[in-house]
């Protein structure tokens, strides 16, 4: 099959597309000249970034008035397409409100998904997507088989945003259906965590703390490192069910994915759930007690040791070069 | 107050600690052994429990699909004190994707009769799509909330603290609804003696999907097929080396070398 017409379920705040949105609008860009972005809010405030993408069009629902994305995008979709769109293929953000969104559409459309990608081509006449399976050591290449639309959810940094330098994209207003009981839900409060330094997702060097940290005010640690190196701290997940730092710092399948220059992880044991969310780094650097653990088989430099005498040492080593 | 029904989806996945593999003629994930209680699914039985005591006053039941009439799991979640269960096993769904995973536990939950409240977890562990429970909400036509970190019933309405990519949301919802947990929402409580021994009495309705009246299922009915399966590059291991009390230095002229100092 041809793919003459993607669209891709776009975020974005201040006036830019997030990272996310340039990535997948990169990725569209390659398969054909004609994408447009979907916004499940304000779409004509990022119009211009959008374009910068290679978005010809955005669809834009407007404020969404406390109503949560995944129902009212994927209403909003599938009435654009019964009323005659001929999207071939659609990318979605595998995130909160993505996953709720291609979730709804599927059952709207009874069309199947392919989640967790990180890359989709055109392979003679199929579609097909390409999934990272057990911690990423075995790729699947899974094809649509039925008809379009096909709806495809991909992993944050598959693919590097690049500018298209287009123009503004073409505001389209999209009028959200009643929902009816399935719409029911309403956002009530939004609580923004604040945070200092670089974005987890974009700093340049990571350091991240796991449970071999022993208690939660060691943590302090792995703060004052990232700080010196001009980074931002990370955990895994066992920290932050427990409670010691807040979910924003996770890093992994369920959490972040970094790519950074140098990934620091102190008493990180290295499940495969972590590891997808920080293989891709340049640079990793490990500090663990246990020589036998899995977090040394991707390290560049593994050091065997104590975290509460190896760590102490390297930020008073960082502190005197000043 | 209003007594609560709670239904629970659980999913039963091979041990997540021993290393998986693909069945090679049709390189899905193999089944075949003994399934356990996926971990992500102890959040949601747990949360459900604490929900009906709150209410004071309601009960728990639980859905599963899973291969080989297999009840491991199942057991696991109703020693913890859910009251029955439905499984639906049936070899004609090995190879269903998640649209159709959605439409047999959807059916499943109608088959223990509607109740208030379906939980269900963020993502399971071995298919990890996440979105088999907004899927289901769909097919029942229920208002959902995915990724709940705190949950709780007042005057009939959730409210729910919902994830969000810099922060938490809160949510109000009027049931019947969907919630999907997240790990962490509650600390699932341990099984005890007398529970485990009171869920080998308790009851487990096994179906088929055409019993629930879902066709096509299966390979057949997935839309999606594997084409082709292969080893990804590993990334090389590099130096590792015992901490001699001066190992920090190794790590200041690494990052020297990557001048990130
Ligand atoms: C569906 C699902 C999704 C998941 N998603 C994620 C995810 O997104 N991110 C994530 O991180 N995890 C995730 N997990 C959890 C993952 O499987 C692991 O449980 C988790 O990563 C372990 O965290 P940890 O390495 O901090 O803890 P542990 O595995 O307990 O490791 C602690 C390590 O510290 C070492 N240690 C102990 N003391 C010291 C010391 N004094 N000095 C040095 N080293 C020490 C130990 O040797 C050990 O290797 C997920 C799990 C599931 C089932
Ligand atoms: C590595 C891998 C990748 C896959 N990728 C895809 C894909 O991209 N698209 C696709 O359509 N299918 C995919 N599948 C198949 C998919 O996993 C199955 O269809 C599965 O039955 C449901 O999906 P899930 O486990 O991913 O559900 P998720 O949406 O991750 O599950 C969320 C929650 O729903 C409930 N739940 C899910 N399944 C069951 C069950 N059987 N019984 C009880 N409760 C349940 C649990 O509470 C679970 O935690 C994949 C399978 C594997 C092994």
């Amino acid at each position: 099959m041809t793919i003459n017409n993607v669209w891709v379920f776009a975020q974005g705040s201040n006036a830019t597309v997030s990272s996310f949105t340039a990535e997948l609008l990169t990725k569209a860009r390659d398969l054909t000249d004609n994408v447009s972005a979907f916004v499940a809010g304000d779409g004509a405030a990022l119009a211009e970034s959008l374009g910068k993408f290679g978005a010809k069009k955005v669809y834009s629902t407007g404020d969404l008035g406390g109503r949560l994305a995944g129902v009212a995008a994927a209403s909003a979709m599938a009435a654009l397409i019964s009323g005659g769109e001929k999207p071939d293929l659609i990318l979605f953000p595998q995130n909160y409100d993505g996953r709720d969104t291609i979730a709804r559409l599927s059952v709207k459309l009874g069309v199947t998904v392919l989640t967790n990608s990180v890359d989709i081509a055109v392979v003679g006449s199929e579609v097909v997507a390409t999934t990272p399976i057990f911690g990423g050591n075995v790729l699947f290449a899974t094809a649509f088989t039925g008809a379009g639309p096909h709806l495809a959810s991909f992993r944050p940094k598959s693919f590097a945003a690049q500018e298209s330098g287009g123009g503004a994209a073409e505001v389209v207003a999209v009028a959200v259906p009643d929902a009816g009981a399935t719409g029911a839900a309403k956002v009530t409060a939004v609580h923004v965590e604040e945070t200092s330094g670089p974005k987890l997702d974009e700093a340049n060097v990571v350091v991240a703390g796991g449970r071999g940290l022993g208690e939660s005010q060691n943590f302090a640690m792995v703060e004052e490192l990232s700080k010196l190196l001009h980074g931002a701290p990370g955990a895994s997940r066992a920290i932050v069910d427990a409670g010691w730092v807040p979910y924003s710092y996770q890093v992994g399948q369920t959490g972040k994915v970094v790519k950074p220059s140098v990934y620091i992880a102190a008493g990180i044991s290295g499940a495969t759930q972590h590891m997808v969310g920080m293989k891709g780094s340049k640079n990793i650097i490990a500090i663990n007690k246990d020589k036998e653990a899995p977090i040394f088989a991707v390290a560049d430099l593994g050091i065997v040791g104590d975290v509460h005498k190896v760590l102490p040492k390297l930020i008073e080593a960082l502190k005197s070069r000043g | 107050m209003k007594v609560m029904k709670i239904v629970v989806c659980v999913k039963q996945i091979p041990d997540p600690a021993a290393p998986g593999s693909l069945d090679p003629s049709t390189n899905a994930l193999k089944r075949d052994g003994k399934l356990i209680l996926d971990d992500s699914d102890a959040y949601g039985v747990e949360m459900a429990l604490q929900l009906v005591t709150a209410a004071g006053g309601g009960e728990v039941s639980i859905v599963s699909m899973a291969p080989n009439g297999e009840t491991s799991g199942m057991r696991t979640a109703l020693a913890m004190g859910a009251v029955r269960g439905v499984l639906v096993s049936d070899p004609a769904l090995a190879g269903s994707d998640a649209l159709t995973t959605a439409r047999v536990l959807a059916a499943a939950v109608q088959k223990v009769g509607m109740p208030d409240l379906v939980i269900a977890a963020t993502e399971s562990t071995d298919g990890y799509t996440g979105t088999v429970p907004a899927q289901m909400a769909e097919v029942l036509g229920l208002p959902s909330v995915t990724f709940a970190k705190k949950v709780k019933v007042e005057g009939g309405v959730l409210k729910i603290d919902r994830q969000t990519e810099d922060g938490y949301d809160e949510v109000e919802c009027p049931l019947p609804a969907l919630v999907s947990v997240t790990a962490g929402v509650v600390e699932p409580r341990y099984p005890s003696f007398k529970g485990i021994m009171d869920a080998k009495k308790k009851e487990v309705i096994t179906v088929t999907a055409s019993d629930l009246g879902i066709t096509p299922v299966g390979w057949s009915g997935a839309g999606q097929k594997v084409s082709s399966v292969t080893q990804a590059e590993a990334r090389q291991a590099g130096q590792v080396i015992e901490d001699d009390g001066e190992a920090f230095n190794k790590i200041v002229a690494f990052l020297e070398t990557l001048k990130v100092i």
